[in-house]
């Protein structure tokens, strides 16, 4: 049961990786671009999640918690830059 | 051994978010303006991802006996993060839009609404 569930939601979370894709191409602005790529990075982490559930090991949350924290800070970056022309003032 | 009854709760958890993690990709995709394109990622996919760290969780409790902190450190740090950066994402856009910027009273300081401060280098930076 839990197999199947876990076909569903990577299934799910491929189709979204694709749409987060599309945003990332087509976004008008650059604002939609790090919308995109900040969803793209939340989508990653549920990916790993799924992973670590499926081989039933802990060994990829780390990698989970390295990546939500490189997505935030890249996303605040990017605003930081796009708002003052520069990151560390 | 693992119970059917904890295994339906799992595999329900997993499914709410999945289809959660897609409702708010397609969200994303989807609907017309950046303001609201916001709603999908910061709401949506946050309840997927909380979702599967539920079911992540209980997994791993009824696999080895114990709770670990793992999940629950990257739920809070995502629950945290996440209506921080749409508030970033949210400023840049009123910074950059003209349209936005031209349906916006006039400000004190000349750095438009989106910052307390014109930059340093004294650049304007919005849109002409």
């Amino acid at each position: 049961m839990i197999a199947a569930a876990s076909a569903f939601a990577i299934g799910a979370i491929l189709i979204a990786i694709l749409l987060n894709l599309y945003r990332l191409i087509a976004g008008p602005d650059v604002t939609d671009r790090i919308l995109a790529l900040d969803t793209m990075v939340i989508n990653a982490i549920g990916l790993i999640v799924l992973t670590g559930i499926l081989f039933s090991t802990t060994m990829y949350f780390e990698a989970a918690l390295l990546f939500a924290m490189v997505g935030f800070v890249s996303t605040v970056a990017f605003c930081k830059f796009l708002m003052r022309g520069n990151v560390i003032e | 051994m693992m119970t059917t009854l904890i295994e339906a709760v799992i595999a329900f958890f997993l499914m709410v978010g999945g289809g959660f993690m897609f409702v708010g990709s397609f969200g994303l995709a989807k609907l017309p303006d950046t303001m609201r394109r916001l709603h999908g990622p910061t709401k949506a996919t946050t309840l997927g991802i909380g979702a599967l760290l539920i079911a992540s969780l209980l997994y791993f409790v009824v696999l080895n006996g114990a709770a670990g902190i793992h999940e629950v450190m990257i739920t809070l740090f995502l629950f945290l993060t996440a209506p921080v950066s749409a508030v970033m994402i949210a400023k840049a856009h009123l910074f950059r839009s003209e349209a936005v910027q031209r349906a916006l009273p006039e400000d004190d300081n000349g750095a438009g609404w989106a910052t307390l401060a014109p930059p340093p280098d004294g650049i304007d930076h919005r849109p002409s």
